[in-house]
């Protein structure tokens, strides 16, 4: 337990991660196709005020604005040959807010999807992945993060291949998918299936969740299905402040500071311990999420029924756990040989 | 299920075996589907039919599944190799024939953006329903749509994006259709994991599509208004 994330987690039965990177930078200017990452280097006072607002309104873990930061989504940008250095100074700006908190604050050296598909279904290899993941890992080790952060994932193989790079490394990492389908993640892996997947890597992480998906409803059934599983590590449940709607030029998130502060709530009571928001959480959200967590006392699981009275409906009526699993389709025959 | 016969395909009878290759297409199986349409051909099946009867109505099958959460984009992926693989045989009799053109695509996923998984298969299921489908591939900046629309004389722009931070850029790229007058020339059909209807009316898109089979069925419903406008007009 030598790293400062187990030893915050060993003192606190919850710990409050942070809010949305995009919808935050938007407000600040950035526009839409521009990688948030290069703002590291060309606006880095914008990247020191997205972290801080986020430990002001008392998050207890923050993650860098490195998501897209790896060599197949920086080529789009003509910067793959930055990745290690827009990662370094996304974690060293990191580090430099979170030194000055005054409390103890987690950097989290966020690790997003390459964007492509996993062979051989794709063209990306595991070698490959591993390799773009383990540049980003090195960056990010280099600038001072704490602890890597996986997220947003949606193949078993990619988060595999996350892992390993990890661990190359040298680092603790989390690790997040994203179920945004029918309750699985795009790539149709159910949150029961994730816990063991977790449990079986050589490398697992210290804690692992759901982030980003459709709503916070959504998510909160994905806890379930984690807590389900019976884990032997923490669960991480970031979810989106509501549904993105479109106003005048800006995307907005349509989940309330006090939507918000009722599934942080709901989260811990489920069996949650980092509890934080993803596209849409702004600061205002999160100070609302850390007031209930420290003030509203925990309350028993609750039941999908009272998760959808308080935070409204689910995308799918199932989400391939349990007694829901799919049906198969009838075929004809055998297939031959 | 071990000791049931082998299916031998070239032994069913036509409606047999075109319903052993819906099973295979939603079993991604591409050889069986390469053997199927050649037999069908074979049988004298016309080129057209083979298309709608055999390969459309077996991906529509693994469209409502796709849908309704039963299959999976790794699923879906293989359906569509296995269909693409039939595709390939047909398409060259298909022109020779003459087959009824149901209308063309220009696809591509937004400007900062490289997922592509969603954008391959609206383009792989347009294309099984007998659409003609340009590609224009991932971070496309707003002059490659419109290049590309005046180039292919299409009918519909699709657009896809699977970031928040990309999804505004659909915007721009409409805008910029309306500035050239160009807007009411094409059908405007947007998709993406964090997109849904109501941003798509916001942005003035003619609809947002939550998946390939929508997107399909969307494509066909403005098609067909299209050509009564046209015949009224």
């Amino acid at each position: 337990m030598s790293d400062p994330l187990s030893r915050l987690l060993a003192t606190r039965d919850w710990l409050l991660a942070d809010g949305a990177t995009g919808t935050n930078l938007f407000n600040m200017g950035l526009t839409a196709g521009e990688a948030p990452e290069l703002w590291n280097t060309d606006k880095p006072d914008n990247i020191r005020t997205l972290y801080k607002s986020a430990v002001d309104a008392g998050s207890d873990i923050f993650l860098t604005n490195t998501f897209g930061g790896n060599a197949s989504r920086m080529k789009l940008h003509n910067a793959q040959s930055r990745v290690r250095e827009l990662n370094r100074i996304g974690a060293e700006l990191g580090r430099e807010i979170a030194d000055a908190a005054g409390r103890t604050v987690i950097v989290a050296g966020s690790m997003g999807p390459t964007g492509e598909i996993m062979a051989p279904m794709g063209s990306l290899t595991h070698e490959i992945a591993v390799e773009m993941f383990h540049e980003q890992a090195e960056g990010l080790k280099e600038g001072g993060a704490d602890v890597l952060w996986v997220e947003t994932i949606s193949a078993p193989e990619e988060y595999a291949a996350a892992a390993e790079a990890c661990g190359k490394a040298g680092m603790p990492w989390c690790g997040t998918m994203s179920f945004d389908t029918a309750g699985r993640t795009m790539m149709g892996m159910t949150s029961a299936a994730m816990a063991a997947m977790v449990e079986k890597l050589p490398n697992p992480p210290i804690a692992f969740g759901a982030n980003c998906g459709v709503g916070a409803a959504d998510l909160m059934r994905t806890v379930l299905g984690f807590v389900a599983a019976g884990p032997e590590r923490p669960i991480i449940a970031k979810g989106n402040a509501g549904i993105p709607k479109y106003h005048d030029g800006h995307i907005h998130y349509d989940g309330t500071p006090d939507l918000m502060a009722e599934y942080a709530v709901l989260a811990r009571d489920a069996g949650a311990t980092i509890i934080g928001g993803c596209c849409g959480t702004m600061p205002e959200h999160l100070a609302a999420m850390r007031k209930a967590l420290e003030t509203r006392p925990r309350g028993p699981r609750p039941t999908l029924d009272e998760i959808a009275a308080k935070l409204g409906g689910f995308s799918s009526a199932s989400d391939g756990t349990g007694d829901d699993e799919a049906p198969g389709r009838e075929r004809r025959g055998r297939r031959r040989g | 299920m071990a000791d049931e016969e082998d299916i031998i395909l070239s032994e069913l009878d036509d409606e047999e075996l075109v319903l052993q290759m819906h099973d295979d297409l939603y079993d991604g199986l591409k050889e069986e589907i390469e053997e199927g349409v050649r037999i069908l051909l074979d049988r004298g099946w016309a080129p057209y039919d083979v298309l709608t009867k055999a390969l459309v109505a077996g991906m529509t099958i693994v469209g409502a599944d796709f849908r309704d959460g039963i299959l999976f984009v790794p699923e879906v992926l293989l359906a569509a190799n296995a269909m693409k693989a039939g595709m390939a045989i047909l398409k060259p009799l298909l022109a020779e024939t003459g087959a009824p053109k149901v209308g063309k695509m220009v696809i591509g996923t937004v400007k900062g953006d490289i997922h592509d998984i969603g954008k391959n298969l609206v383009g792989m299921m347009m294309e099984g329903a007998g659409f003609e489908v340009v590609d224009i591939g991932i971070n496309n900046p707003v002059e490659n749509y419109i290049s590309a629309l005046e180039r292919e004389d299409a009918d519909i722009l699709g657009m896809s994006a699977l970031l928040t931070t990309t999804m505004p850029y659909m915007k721009v790229v409409i805008d910029t259709m309306k500035e050239k007058g160009m807007r009411e020339d094409f059908i405007v059909l947007v998709g993406g994991a964090p997109l849904n209807e109501e941003f798509g009316k916001a942005i003035g898109a003619d609809a947002y599509c939550r998946d390939a089979a929508v997107a399909v069925q969307t494509a066909k419903d403005f098609m067909s208004r299209k050509h009564n406008k046209l015949a009224a007009g």
